[in-house]
């Protein structure tokens, strides 16, 4: 069934269609109609999950992290300030390898306030053991939200889909609903392997001594490096299920590009009419859209920029005292490449400022005419 | 009320980490006999965290789910959420936790769950202070006690926060004090609160011999004396309004219950003086809750 809706109900769509057993939330703006409309579902009867309101996001990781353990499949959703009190029990979640699906709608952090978008809140969990993707339209959403289900659950380990505050949350776009009976064959039933259960009593989480504790998080990182694949099946699977594909890269033009601008989320949208347009007076340009950044495709992205000249990141975040944060991931991930371009790091729209075509294009046009790169530049 | 320990119905194995005297342990023993072994237990960090044995050891033969400090409400209420979902909703879920997780760190997520009136049984075992990182003050340590952050030339002035009451203003179905002193009631009132339903919540007081400074075999004499001094009351509430007191205390002065202490050392005798009268006026308040008049049913 294909409807117009917003961001946030593409995400509460995809939530019934999972068949979530377990929901624990709290509001906070841009993210609080995901869990108005689940709260509407289940009321309804439409999908038979307990929703536990509870007091804070801190809570409401804590809840899921509990009713995961005890065998269902759960969901949250919250937005900057809500997931940096969750910060704490992130670790915990993957920690306990603990199948988690949780959507942050990017908000960007106080002081001082502010509602709009910005991706610092979620890129500043990226070393707490989850994964994460960034969408870039609200089908994207829908789908994304199924294909981290299904991912989180092979793995064992908890699973973030990102997308921007209002550019998304609250903008309506057509969007494909599947049917119940196409998502169940998508995503099989979950069926955990260890619960609590009085029958076969386990203790969860105790007190790890150095002897065993670095093995735990060898495995973690195990899994970690098993997911980009296990990212990019299910991206296959849902096109044969669905027919939308979705890798963990997308790439437009780079085949014979000189120069590609690197994007994330989404701002990938106005970055696509900024590419035709410099492509069709000439300019050997291509796009590069980071969708998984946790864990990140590393020899996918040096296969995308090896031999290009230079790679422009545009990043809507910034860790202060370094710069963007894509932008350094790529530096990283180029290091050791012998034909690698040259990084062009800029951080432009934080805590919501338009990100345009025309903006896109002038970013592009200065980095195509200049020799050397800025490690940062700030576009105000 | 006697009750006989079978020991088949021991779900608490020995090889635990307590220290000797522990009331910790104690207290757990005697509320999984009462609780039985359907039921899953949710542990923050608390002396407990330690007590139940490192990877891949446990201590009980129930499942044990150990969750951050501040978590003992909202994670016992995913486990119930998840198990009335899955139609285990015959499985107990027990919060088990410390005083600092309970009055301090946790009293957010306690409260969450208490107004949901989430189908829990949370226990508090109190031993008024940080115990496991080494005796320091905590909202549960008494007025004028010493520890490492209250050393005796600074102690803790202001009276011990009152976690029972905290609990009844939010109608819990059921909320009670007990010790380890009185093993019968401890149990009687662990079962009673599993076969309430909603959030109940039994706040156990629990010596620990280093933190206040006592011999380990002195550890149930002294918790006696805490109820006998009425410094600890043993008492009931249903609903939030309707008192009980359980167990008639013997009048012994206080002074004998703080001069068994280390921890109460340093006190002069108009320090003493001023904890009795403090005492005696809590406890005629509470003789007058209890004989007010209540609400009859619950609020949820």
């Amino acid at each position: 069934m294909r409807k117009v809706i917003m961001g946030n109900h593409a995400a509460s769509h995809a939530v019934r269609l999972a068949r979530a057993q377990v929901i624990a939330a709290y509001p906070i703006t841009p993210q609080t109609q995901i869990v108005e409309e689940l709260s509407e579902m289940c009321a309804s009867g439409q999908l038979a999950a307990k929703f536990l309101k509870v007091e804070s996001e801190h809570s409401a990781m804590a809840s899921i992290i509990a009713a995961s353990s005890t065998g269902v499949r759960t969901f949250t959703a919250t937005s900057s300030q809500g997931l940096a009190l969750m910060h704490e029990l992130l670790h915990w979640a993957s920690g306990a390898r603990l199948p988690l699906v949780m959507v942050n709608v990017n908000r960007a952090l106080a002081a001082g306030w502010n509602i709009w978008t910005e991706q610092t809140d979620s890129l500043a969990q990226r070393d707490t053991g989850w994964c994460q993707l960034y969408v870039e339209d609200n089908q994207e959403v829908l789908d994304t939200v199924l294909q981290a289900y299904r991912v989180a659950e092979q793995i064992a380990l908890p699973v973030m889909v990102c997308y921007d505050a209002f550019i998304l949350s609250h903008t309506y776009e057509p969007v494909d609903i599947p049917d119940q009976d196409r998502v169940d064959a998508f995503l099989p039933v979950f069926s955990p392997t260890r619960l609590l259960d009085p029958l076969n009593p386990c203790s969860f989480s105790a007190l790890v001594q150095p002897e065993h504790y670095m093995e735990m998080r060898y495995r973690i990182q195990q899994s970690m490096d098993e997911a980009i694949g296990v990212f990019r099946t299910a991206g296959e699977e849902l096109h044969r299920h669905f027919g939308r594909r979705y890798g963990n890269l997308e790439t437009v033009a780079t085949d014979d590009a000189e120069v590609v601008l690197v994007t994330a989320a989404s701002m990938t949208g106005p970055a696509r009419l900024a590419v035709r347009k410099l492509r069709a007076e000439g300019v050997p340009i291509g796009l590069l859209k980071v969708r998984l950044f946790r864990p990140f495709p590393t020899a996918e992205v040096r296969a995308a920029l090896a031999g290009k000249k230079k790679a422009i990141i545009v990043d809507r975040n910034i860790s202060f005292g370094k710069g963007g944060i894509f932008a350094d991931e790529i530096r990283a991930a180029m290091s050791n490449v012998d034909e690698r371009p040259k990084i062009f790091g800029y951080v432009a729209g934080l805590g919501g400022r338009d990100i345009t075509p025309a903006f896109l294009e002038a970013i592009a046009r200065e980095a195509l005419e200049k020799e050397d790169p800025p490690e940062l530049e700030m576009k105000l | 009320m006697m009750t006989r320990f079978r020991e088949e119905e021991e779900l608490m194995t020995s090889g635990h980490l307590a220290c000797q005297g522990c009331g910790g342990p104690i207290a757990m023993r005697l509320a999984l006999k009462a609780l039985g072994e359907d039921t899953i237990c949710v542990i923050p960090a608390c002396c407990w965290t330690i007590i139940s044995g490192p990877f891949p050891y446990s201590a009980l033969k129930v499942p044990i789910m150990h969750t951050a400090f501040e978590t003992a409400g909202a994670a016992a209420s995913g486990v119930r959420a998840a198990l009335d979902i899955q139609g285990r909703s015959h499985t107990k879920v027990l919060a088990w936790a410390g005083d600092g997780g309970t009055f301090d760190i946790g009293l957010q997520s306690l409260s969450g769950a208490a107004e949901r009136n989430d189908d829990i049984i949370y226990i508090c075992y109190d031993n008024e202070a940080y115990m496991n990182t080494g005796v320091q003050r905590s909202s549960a340590t008494p007025d004028r006690a010493w520890t490492t952050t209250t050393p005796s030339g600074h102690p803790k002035r202001g009276p011990k926060k009152n976690i029972v009451e905290i609990m009844a203003a939010h109608k819990t179905p059921y909320v009670a004090t007990a010790s380890v002193a009185y093993p019968e009631d401890l149990m009687r009132k662990v079962r009673r609160a599993a076969e309430t339903r909603g959030t109940t919540f039994v706040h156990v007081l629990s010596p620990c011999p280093p933190g206040w400074r006592i011999d380990s075999e002195a550890s149930i004499r002294i918790a006696r004396l805490a109820t006998d001094s009425k410094v600890f009351p043993i008492y009931e509430v249903e609903n939030g309004e309707k008192y009980q007191i359980n167990v008639k205390p013997r009048d012994i002065p206080v002074a004998e219950y703080l001069k068994a202490q280390g921890r109460f050392n340093h006190l002069a005798a108009e320090d003493i003086a001023e904890i009795q009268r403090k005492i005696d006026h809590e406890w005629r308040r509470l003789m007058q809750k209890a004989m007010m008049d209540s609400y009859s049913g619950s609020h949820y």
